[in-house]
């Protein structure tokens, strides 16, 4: 057994997240493959959205797999930092925008 | 680490042995002489190596080029232009109506001694590949050496100038891009969109089309993935990335490689390793015999992973498979 729940070799396994659900495991990588492929948007640019995505939502795979996707397609250190502190800002703003909840009760409850 | 082996896993789809199809393509490597040093050269070219190949190697591959099954002549290097019977080769090759290509560092066009080649080239119609291996500047002169990247950017000028890229001239210029790094290139398709579109608009650059390809863990390259730690990482993506349909149309399949004595081989990078065909017959330009070799079993090791990786990659940049 593993020692540690995070392991790099684990990233090549996700081929087969399907295992025990092949239907769903098809679908979703259906589903991935066109919400991830070229559109409306290009690949490099979707790369650089799930690299964001990535960093905010913590997944090591997910930072491994699109730092070097957005390696491969050209995408540059200031394109790449600028794309993670749109997420970091966004993550900001999230907290900021709840901290009104805060603001209301404060004003209601404080004489 | 452990990971199947390149001749194993072609056994899993079939594809064992490797074997040839024909001799299409005749790839000569001129000499080792180069007057860069780049990070990534397999064959560890620069300014230093003394590898020539002398005119009588050079004649005997003008003999084969005349053979009917030969229809490409892809002239390689090192910098080809420093061999000194470059001129006198390609002209003489011109005279086939063959395709005529020759894969340029673009640097050494801007050399006074050399600078003549952009005539030589386009009097002859030779179809440049030119290395570009990034289109920002720090990267790219972080494989090729400080100042690179300027000099290609003049180079290129100076070809559109003469023609080569422009739509109307019948002149090809095309570019190689390489991962500057321990990673794989992404989809050529999308990477040519982004060269075509930067070099036009921030230097007013044309060219045909863009070949993506993997850098091979030989030579150099090699020696900066086990200095980094990045070697067994590296190759892991490699064999994750393997695609037997790439496999089953690896350029290797097509061409025959001379080295600069005049040594067959089944590719450029097998002459990296000095792993020389193995068809039952010499090994010598001059024993060149196009039946024999058109049926051969191809010598494999496990770098060929890089040939197979995703899209594939051979000197023609990803397959269309």
């Amino acid at each position: 057994m593993s020692s540690t729940y995070y392991e790099t070799k684990d990233l090549a396994d996700f081929p087969n997240i399907g295992e025990f659900a092949p239907t769903q495991g098809k679908a979703f990588f259906d589903y991935y493959a066109v919400a991830t492929g070229p559109g409306a948007l290009t690949e490099r640019e979707k790369s650089l959205i799930a690299l964001a995505v990535a960093t905010v939502r913590h997944c090591p795979y997910c930072i491994d797999a699109y730092t070097n996707k957005c390696l491969s397609l050209g995408v540059s250190n200031d394109e790449m930092m600028e794309a993670i502190h749109v997420g970091a800002a966004m993550v900001a703003g999230d907290v900021l925008a709840h901290a009104t909840q805060a603001r209301k009760i404060i004003k209601k409850k404080e004489m | 680490m452990t990971f199947l082996s390149f001749s194993n896993k072609l056994e899993q789809f079939g594809l064992f042995p490797l074997t040839a199809r024909d001799v299409s393509i005749l790839q000569i490597n001129v000499g080792r002489k180069c007057n860069l040093a780049c990070k990534h050269c397999h064959l560890k070219a620069g300014p230093s190596r003394t590898e020539i190949m002398p005119r009588e190697v050079l004649e005997s591959c003008l003999t084969v080029a005349r053979d009917p099954a030969i229809t490409i002549i892809d002239i390689t290097g090192g910098a080809p232009e420093m061999n000194p019977d470059l001129e006198w080769f390609i002209s003489e090759v011109a005279t086939l109506g063959k395709r005529l290509i020759v894969r340029s560092n673009l640097v050494i066009l801007l050399d006074d001694a050399y600078t003549k080649f952009i005539e030589i080239y386009s009097r002859n119609k030779v179809e440049i590949v030119g290395s570009l291996p990034d289109l920002h500047q720090e990267r790219n002169d972080r494989q090729r050496g400080a100042g690179v990247f300027a000099h290609e950017i003049r180079a290129l000028r100076l070809l559109n100038e003469h023609g080569y890229g422009q739509s109307t001239s019948g002149l090809i210029l095309d570019l190689v891009h390489n991962p500057v790094g321990a990673f794989l290139p992404g989809s050529q398709k999308a990477l040519e969109h982004e060269y075509k579109n930067k070099l036009q608009t921030d230097y007013g650059i044309q060219f045909n089309n863009l070949y993506c390809l993997t850098n091979n863990p030989t030579g150099r390259y090699v020696d900066y993935l086990k200095s980094t730690d990045n070697y067994e990482e590296y190759m892991e993506a490699l064999v994750n990335a393997f695609n037997p349909c790439a496999a089953n149309e690896v350029m290797c399949r097509s061409t025959i490689s001379v080295g600069w004595d005049g040594t067959l081989y089944d590719c450029d990078f097998n002459q990296a390793l000095e792993l020389s065909i193995n068809h039952g017959t010499p090994n010598t330009i001059v024993h060149f015999n196009a039946l024999e070799l058109c049926n051969r079993e191809i010598v494999i090791a496990d770098h060929c992973y890089a040939c197979t990786a995703g899209a594939g990659s051979s000197c023609q940049g990803a397959l269309s498979v």
